[in-house]
C-alpha cells in the first residue's frame, strides 16, 4: 500500500502544481495564443488522460518549433465531469476570463453540441475533438464548429463495407442506450440493408450506458440465432459483454462486427479475454509503421514511457490542427480563423487529413481490421487505413443533411 | 366541589354501545355515557381498560367499530381529528404535544388561526395575525410572561398549560384531556386541574379527562364514568363512585388503588 | 421460449446476489445507526478494486490465491468502513437526520480520486475464478458455472446473517437497536463499539460484493455510483432495516432486469423505479418493512425560526444593493458566475421551502429544475415562444409535475419519501433522455437563447437577480405566513396539527407544489443562460447538488440555502478550475465543514452568535 499511497500522493501534488499554474504561465507567456479545452477528464479519464499526454505533446513541439505566429501556444484544461452545463459554464468563463482565443475539446456528444451552440452564439472557433455525434455537423452544425474524429456515420460505413462481404444475413445488434448508440445502430442498419437487401434484423438490445446486465444480453442475443453480431457498447460494458459471451458461447461460429473495440483503451482492458476476429474499428498503435506515426509514437514514448492510445493520437492532431489553422490564418481574429479551417489540411500522426469546407468534418480515417490474442494482449491484425474522405454521403446529400450550409 | 346547576339542555356529548377491537381483543365493548355543558366527568379505570382508546374514537384519532358518538346531537363517529375539531372538540395528549420550533404564543396563534380558517394564505405575516386572542388565553392559563419562550425549553407543567391554551383557542364546547397531570408534581397537578375546573364552570365547557391520580379525579370530578376491560363498570358522582364496592374490588384486584382511599 | 425464461431468471439470481450483499450492508447501517451511507457504493467499488489487486498479487490460479484474496479485500473494506466511522461519522451523530448524508458524500468525492489515482483510469478486467471458469449446459444453453456459485453465495450469506442476528449476543443487539435504538443505550452497552461494528460489518459486506464481482464484471472508476441508486431501491423496495427484505428485493430487481431486457430492452433503468415507486405507493414501508417504532428523529426539538432582526435585514439589503450595483464594476466572467450562483440559490431555497419548514427531504429535487427547464426549451423549440412567455411555462410544466408526484410523496415520509421523490426524478429523467422525437435525447435541446434585450450578460444577470430575488423573498415571506406555519406545525407535530384542524397532508402537498414551481423558474431560467437543455439537469447528481446546498447551509434556517448556494456551488466553481483532483478537494471540504459546522453553515454561525448574545433565533 506504501507505493500505492506514494503515488496517490505524487498525484495530488501534481494537482497542487495544476494549482499554481495558470498564473505562472500567464506571467512568462504574455502574448501566448490562449486555447481553452474543456474535457470530461475526471469522467472518462481512461481515454482523456492520454488525450491531454498527446495534447501536450504537440503543444511542446510546436512552442519549441517557436510557436505560431511567433507567439507560444498555451491551453487552458478544464474538467466538465461529463455534464454539457459545466462544460457552458467553462466555455463562458474561458472566453470571459481567461481571455482564450479558441475552444477545443468535448469527449461526450451532447457536451459537444452544448459547446458548439455556445461556440455559434458566441461566435467562436470550436474545434471539437472526440464527439461522435453526426448533429455536430450535420443536422446541429453551425459555422464556428469543425469536428476531427469520423462521425458514428462514418465508421459505421466503414464497418458495413466489411459486413456487406459477409455470408451472414440475420443480424443482432447491441448498442448502449443513448444517442451515439442509437444512431450506430441507424446507419448501420440503413447502409447495409442498401448494400445487401436480403438481410434482416432479429434481435436489438440497448443496455444502459455503464450498466449493462452482460449474462441476461448475451442470453436475449443467443434466443434469436443469429448468423452475425453488430456490436456498439464500449469500455466496461464491452468487457462485460465479451466476458460472459465468451463464457455462453454467444460468438462461436458467428461474425461479429464492432465499433471501437480495436481501439488500445478498449482492447487493453479485454487481455486474454479478447475475441479472435472480430472486425472492429481501432488503431493498431504497435505495427503502424508510417514515418508521421513512427515520429510520434517515438516522442510519446520518450515523452511519458508509455505506449500512445487512440486518444493521445486525437489531443496530438487536434493540437496540431488548430496551429496549422492558426498559421494559415495569420491572425487569432476568430473569422479569419474559421476561413483558414474551411478546407484546411493539417499534419496527422495517420498522415494528412482535410477539414471539408462543406460539413466541417475533417477526413482522418480510422483502422478496420480483425482483433486477435498475441500473448495474452489484444491486438488488430489484417487492418487497412480507411480514410475518412471517403465513407462520407455525397455532397449533395451532406447539404441536405446540414442545414447551417 | 361545587358543581354548577344541572342544564336542562341535550348533553354536550352522547356515546352509545361505542366498541373497539385490535384482531380479537376487544379494547372497548358497547360503553355508554353522556358529558353535560360545564361538567368535568373522568374516565377511569386501570392500564388497559380501554380509556386511551376511548379518547382515541372521540378525538377522531380511531375509527370506531361499532356505536355512536353525538357532538350536541350531531354524530361524529369516524370522521376525522380536525372535523372533529372544527365541530368544536378541544384535545390535549398523554404526551403534549406542541409544536416545538414555534413560540408558546405562536403555538397558540396557530390554533386560532386554523380555527379562523386562515391557514391558506402564504403572504401575510401570521406573527401578526390573533396576537391578542392568543395573549388573551395565555394569559388565563397563566402563561402569558413565557409567551416568546420557544415550546422545545419548558418545563413540563408549563407545556400541559400552553397545550391546554391550544386546546381552548376555538371556543369548544367539549375538551378532551388524555392524563392531563401525567408527569407533574403533586402541586403542579392540583393547579391545573383546579384551573381547568374554573374554565369549565365559567365557560360552561364539558370536560371529559381520563386521569391515574385518584386524588386528582375525586377532588375535581363532578362525575366519574369507570372502565375495566373495555366495559363500562360504573358511573356516578364521584362520591359515589369512591364508595362503589366494586370499583374497589377491581383496583384492589388490579393492584393499582391510589391516592390511598 | 420456456428455455429462456428459465435461464433469464437464473441470470436474475446471479445479478441477484451482489446486489444483495451490498444491500443487505446499506440496510444493518441504516437500521442501527441511521446513516444513509451514500458512501456504500465507494466501499462496493474498493472492494472490487482491492479484490483486484489482492488476487493478482496472491496468484489468481491457485484457489486459495482467489478466495484469500477477495476475502481479505471485504476484510479491508471492513477496516475502511471502520476508519470511516471512527474519523468522521462518529463526530457527527448527533446533527440533524439526513446530516450524515452530507459527509458520506463527502468520503464519495475523496474515494473516487483515491481510486483514479491508486489503481489508474483503466477498467481492471479480474481473472476467472479458480473452478468456476467455465459452463454447464443448462437448458440448453451454457451457462458460466460461476454465476451459479454467485446464485447459491446470496440465500448462503442470508441463512449466515439470520444466524447471526438470532444466535449471537452482537446480533441481538444489533436487532435490538435496530427496533429501538433508545433501548439498547439503555441497556447499558457499548454504544458507540456497537456503531462502529456494525459500520465495519455493513462495510465489509459492501467490500465482499465488489470483490465477487470480479471474475464477472470489471472494476471501473463508475461502479460507486450506478451500484448506490440501485442498491437504495433494493433497500427501500426490501424495507429499510430488513435483511430478508433486501434479498427479496435484489430478486426482484435482478429478475427484473432480465426478463426487462427482453420485452423493454430499451427502458430496463426505468423499470426498475417505476416499480419503485409502486411498491412504495402500495406499501409505504416497503415489502417487509415494518414503521418504525418510537419517535423518529425528525420530530427533535428544532430550534425556533424568527423573522429576521434588524441587523440581518440590514445586511440583506446591503448585499443585494451590492449585487445589484456589482455589474458597475465587476468583469463579464464574474457575472457570468455570479448569474449561475443567484439560478442555484433560487434551486436551493425552493428545496429548503419543503426540506426545512415541511420536514420533507428530497433526493429528487432536479426534476422540478430539470421539467422547468424541459418546459422552457419546448416551449421555444415546439411552439417557437419568445423568452418571456416561455419563462413562464416553465414553472408552470414543473408545478404540475410537482402537484402529481407531490399528491403521492406526502403520503409517506422520513427516507422512504426521499426514496419516492428520487424514484419519479429518475422516470422525469429517463422520459428526457428516451423521448428523443419531443425532448431530443441525451443530446438536449439547442438554441434557446434569452429575447434580444437579455443577450447580455449584464441584462441577464439583471433578469436573474430579479427573479431569483423575488422568488427567494417571496418563499421567504412564505415560510413566516400562516402555510409556513401550518408547514412547520405539521413537521413539529402532525398529531397536534391534525388536532387543531390543519390538513397536514395538504399543506405539505402545498409545500412540495410550490417547492417544485420555485425550482421550475429555476430551471427556465438556467435553461436560457446556458442556451440548451439536457437530461442531466434532472439527474441524480443536480439532486444531489441542491441537498447538498441545502445541507451545507443549515436545514433549520432561513438564509441556510443562500448561504449554502454560494459556499457550494462557488467552492465546486473554484475547486474545478484550480485541479483536476477536485474531488478529493470538494470532497475533503465537505467532510471538514460538516465536522466544523454540524448544524450547517448559517446554524454554525448563529449557535456562535447566541453563546455571544442572547436573544437570537434561527434565520
Amino acid at each position: 500500500m506504501t507505493i500505492d499511497r506514494r503515488r496517490f500522493l505524487a498525484a495530488a501534488s501534481g494537482g497542487a502544481v495544476a494549482l499554481a499554474a495558470p498564473s505562472l504561465v500567464r506571467a512568462q507567456g504574455a502574448g501566448a495564443i490562449r486555447i481553452g479545452e474543456i474535457n470530461s477528464y475526471t469522467a472518462q479519464p481512461a481515454f482523456l488522460k492520454p488525450y491531454r499526454q498527446g495534447w501536450e505533446l504537440a503543444q511542446a513541439q510546436v512552442n519549441a518549433a517557436g510557436g505560431v505566429l511567433g507567439r507560444k501556444i498555451e491551453t487552458i484544461f478544464r474538467d466538465d465531469a461529463g455534464k454539457p452545463e459545466d462544460a457552458v459554464r467553462h466555455a463562458g468563463d474561458l472566453i470571459n476570463a481567461e481571455k482564450v482565443d479558441l475552444l477545443s475539446g468535448g469527449y461526450l456528444s451532447n457536451v459537444g453540441l452544448a459547446i458548439a451552440d455556445f461556440a455559434a452564439q458566441n461566435k467562436r472557433l470550436y474545434a471539437a475533438s472526440e464527439p461522435l455525434s453526426d448533429a455536430l455537423v450535420w443536422s446541429k452544425g453551425n459555422r464556428y464548429t469543425f469536428r476531427l474524429r469520423p462521425s458514428t456515420y462514418m465508421q459505421a460505413a466503414m464497418l458495413v463495407e466489411e459486413a456487406a462481404r459477409l455470408k451472414a444475413r440475420k443480424w443482432a445488434l447491441v448498442a448502449p442506450n443513448y444517442e451515439y448508440g442509437q444512431s450506430a445502430v441507424k446507419w448501420f442498419k440503413e447502409l447495409l440493408k442498401k448494400a445487401r437487401p436480403d438481410v434482416e434484423f432479429v434481435a436489438e438490445q440497448y443496455p444502459a450506458l455503464g450498466r449493462i446486465d452482460a449474462g441476461a444480453t448475451v442470453q436475449a442475443l443467443e434466443a434469436a440465432k443469429p448468423d452475425a453480431i453488430f456490436n456498439v457498447t464500449f469500455s466496461a460494458d464491452l468487457t462485460n459483454f465479451v466476458r460472459q459471451g465468451n463464457t455462453r458461447g454467444l460468438f462461436e461460429g458467428r461474425d461479429v462486427v464492432s465499433m471501437l473495440t480495436g481501439e488500445p483503451e478498449y482492447l487493453d482492458a479485454l487481455g486474454t479475454e479478447t475475441p479472435e476476429g472480430w472486425i472492429v474499428t481501432g488503431y493498431p498503435h504497435a505495427d503502424l509503421a508510417t514515418p508521421e506515426h513512427v515520429r510520434f509514437r517515438d516522442a510519446y514514448q520518450a515523452r511519458y514511457n508509455d505506449y500512445p492510445r487512440l486518444g493521445s493520437v486525437v489531443g496530438f492532431d487536434t493540437m496540431n490542427s488548430i496551429a496549422a489553422a492558426l498559421a494559415k490564418a495569420g491572425t487569432t481574429d476568430n473569422e479569419a480563423l474559421v476561413a483558414a479551417m474551411e478546407g484546411l489540411t493539417f499534419p496527422s500522426a495517420f498522415g494528412s487529413a482535410e477539414y471539408r469546407a462543406i460539413d466541417h468534418q475533417a477526413t482522418l480515417g480510422a483502422f478496420v481490421g480483425r482483433t486477435a490474442l498475441k500473448d495474452g494482449k489484444g491486438v488488430l491484425v489484417d487492418w487497412r487505413y480507411a480514410d475518412g474522405a471517403k465513407y462520407l454521403p455525397s455532397d449533395d446529400v451532406v447539404k441536405t443533411l446540414r442545414p447551417a450550409g | 366541589m361545587s358543581a354548577p346547576a344541572p342544564s336542562a339542555a341535550a348533553p354536550v356529548l352522547a356515546v352509545r354501545d361505542l366498541a373497539k377491537s385490535f384482531g380479537g381483543v376487544h379494547a372497548v365493548q358497547g360503553v355508554s355515557f353522556t358529558v353535560e355543558a360545564g361538567r368535568m366527568v373522568a374516565l377511569i379505570g386501570p392500564n388497559g381498560a380501554g380509556k386511551t382508546t376511548c379518547f382515541n374514537m372521540l378525538g377522531g384519532q380511531l375509527r370506531p367499530d361499532r356505536g355512536e358518538i353525538a357532538l350536541k346531537g350531531r354524530s361524529i363517529a369516524g370522521l376525522r381529528p380536525r372535523e372533529i375539531w372544527r365541530l368544536g372538540v378541544g384535545r390535549t395528549f398523554q404526551i403534549t404535544a406542541t409544536f416545538s420550533s414555534m413560540t408558546v404564543r405562536e403555538n397558540v396563534q396557530m390554533a386560532l388561526i386554523s380555527d379562523a380558517g386562515g391557514i391558506w394564505s402564504p403572504f401575510r405575516a401570521a406573527r401578526a395575525q390573533h396576537a391578542a386572542a392568543a395573549e388573551a388565553l395565555l394569559a388565563q392559563v397563566g402563561m402569558l410572561e413565557q409567551a416568546e419562550r420557544a415550546c422545545g425549553v419548558l418545563a413540563y407543567g408549563d407545556l400541559k398549560r400552553v397545550e391546554l391554551a391550544v386546546a381552548l383557542a376555538n371556543r369548544p364546547g367539549l375538551l378532551l384531556m388524555d392524563e392531563p397531570t401525567a408527569g407533574m408534581a403533586p402541586r403542579e397537578r392540583v393547579a391545573l386541574m383546579a384551573l381547568t375546573a374554573r374554565i369549565a364552570s365559567e365557560t360552561g365547557i364539558a370536560v371529559l379527562f381520563t386521569e391515574h391520580d385518584m386524588d386528582v379525579v375525586f377532588a375535581h370530578a363532578d362525575r366519574v364514568i369507570v372502565l375495566d376491560r373495555g366495559r363500562l363498570l360504573a358511573e356516578g358522582p364521584a362520591e359515589a363512585i369512591r364508595q362503589d364496592p366494586q370499583v374497589r374490588a377491581v383496583y384492589l384486584g388490579s393492584g393499582t388503588v391510589s391516592g390511598g382511599h | 421460449m420456456l428455455d429462456l425464461i428459465l435461464t433469464q431468471t437464473l441470470n436474475g439470481l446471479a445479478s441477484a446476489s451482489s446486489l444483495f450483499l451490498v444491500a443487505s450492508g446499506l440496510s444493518i447501517i441504516f437500521g442501527v445507526t441511521r446513516i444513509v451511507n451514500f458512501a456504500h457504493g465507494s466501499l462496493y467499488m474498493l472492494g472490487a478494486y482491492l479484490g483486484w489487486t489482492l488476487v493478482a498479487w496472491l496468484g489468481p490460479a491457485s484457489p486459495l490465491g482467489f478466495w484469500g484474496g477477495v476475502v481479505l479485500a471485504a476484510l479491508l473494506v471492513a477496516g475502511i468502513g471502520a476508519l470511516i466511522e471512527i474519523a468522521i461519522l462518529r463526530r457527527i451523530y448527533p446533527a440533524p437526520e439526513l446530516f450524515q448524508l452530507l459527509a458520506t458524500f463527502g468520503v464519495v468525492l475523496m474515494i473516487q480520486d483515491i481510486a483514479l489515482a491508486v489503481w489508474g483510469p483503466e477498467d481492471k478486467l479480474g481473472p476467472r475464478a479458480p473452478g468456476f471458469r467455465s459452463f454447464v449446459i443448462l437448458f440448453d444453453s451454457r451457462f458460466p458455472s460461476y454465476e451459479l456459485l454467485l446464485i447459491a453465495i446470496g440465500p448462503a450469506v442470508l441463512a449466515l446473517l439470520w444466524f447471526l442476528f438470532r444466535k449471537t449476543r452482537w446480533g441481538t443487539l444489533v436487532r435490538a437497536a435496530t427496533q429501538d435504538r433508545e433501548m439498547v443505550g439503555a441497556l447499558g452497552v457499548n454504544q458507540r463499539l456497537l456503531f462502529t461494528s456494525v459500520f465495519a460489518f455493513g462495510a465489509g459486506l459492501a467490500g465482499l460484493g465488489g470483490a465477487l464481482q470480479l471474475p464477472r464484471e470489471a472494476a471501473t472508476l463508475h461502479m460507486d455510483l450506478s451500484m448506490i441508486a440501485e442498491v437504495f431501491v433494493v433497500v427501500v423496495v426490501g424495507g429499510l432495516g430488513s435483511v430478508a427484505g433486501a434479498y427479496l428485493a435484489a430478486v426482484l430487481i435482478g429478475v427484473l432486469h432480465a426478463f426487462g431486457i427482453l420485452i423493454f430492452p430499451k427502458i430496463t433503468l426505468v423499470l426498475v423505479f417505476l416499480v419503485m415507486a409502486v411498491v412504495l405507493v402500495v406499501k409505504p414501508y416497503g415489502l417487509l418493512g415494518r414503521r418504525p417504532a418510537g419517535q423518529p428523529r425528525a420530530t427533535a426539538v428544532e430550534p425556533l425560526l424568527r423573522p429576521a432582526d434588524r441587523a440581518t435585514k440590514r445586511a440583506g439589503l446591503l448585499a443585494l444593493l451590492l449585487l445589484a450595483a456589482l455589474p458597475l464594476a465587476a468583469p463579464d466572467s464574474l457575472l457570468l458566475i455570479l448569474t449561475e450562483l443567484l439560478i442555484f440559490t433560487l434551486f436551493a431555497a425552493s428545496l429548503h421551502f419543503m426540506m426545512g419548514p415541511g420536514g420533507l427531504a428530497s433526493f429528487g429535487h432536479a426534476a422540478y429544475f430539470g421539467l422547468g427547464a424541459y418546459g422552457a426549451a419546448l416551449a421555444v423549440k415546439w411552439l417557437g415562444a419568445p423568452m418571456e412567455p416561455a419563462l413562464l411555462f416553465a414553472p408552470f410544466l414543473a408545478g404540475i409535475a410537482g402537484v402529481v408526484f407531490g399528491w403521492f410523496c406526502v403520503r409517506l415520509s422520513g427516507v422512504y419519501l426521499a426514496m419516492l421523490t428520487l424514484a419519479f426524478a429518475q422516470i422525469a429523467w429517463a422520459t428526457a433522455f428516451q423521448w428523443v422525437e419531443l425532448t431530443g435525447g441525451d443530446n438536449g435541446i439547442l438554441g434557446v437563447w434569452p429575447s434580444a434585450w437579455a443577450v447580455s450578460k449584464t441584462a441577464f444577470y439583471y433578469l436573474a437577480l430579479a427573479i431569483c430575488a423575488a422568488c427567494v423573498l417571496l418563499l421567504r415571506v412564505m415560510i413566516f405566513s400562516p402555510l409556513g406555519y401550518g408547514l412547520r406545525a405539521a413537521r413539529d407535530n402532525a398529531l397536534r396539527a391534525e388536532a387543531i384542524g390543519i390538513d397536514t397532508m395538504r399543506v405539505q402537498w402545498a409545500a412540495f407544489a410550490i417547492a417544485a414551481l420555485a425550482a421550475g423558474v429555476a430551471g427556465g431560467l438556467f435553461a436560457f443562460f446556458k442556451g440548451s437543455v439536457f437530461p442531466t439537469y434532472l439527474a441524480i447528481p443536480r439532486s444531489v447538488d441542491a441537498l447538498l446546498m441545502v445541507l451545507l447551509g443549515g436545514v433549520q434556517t432561513v438564509s441556510g440555502p443562500i448561504v449554502g448556494a454560494f459556499a457550494y456551488a462557488g467552492l465546486s466553481e473554484q475547486l474545478a478550475k484550480l485541479t483536476l483532483y477536485w474531488r478529493f478537494a470538494l470532497g475533503l471540504a465537505i467532510v471538514l465543514l460538516v465536522m466544523l459546522f454540524p448544524r450547517g453553515l448559517v446554524g454554525g454561525f448563529l449557535a456562535w452568535r447566541e453563546r455571544l448574545g442572547p436573544g437570537a433565533g434561527a434565520r
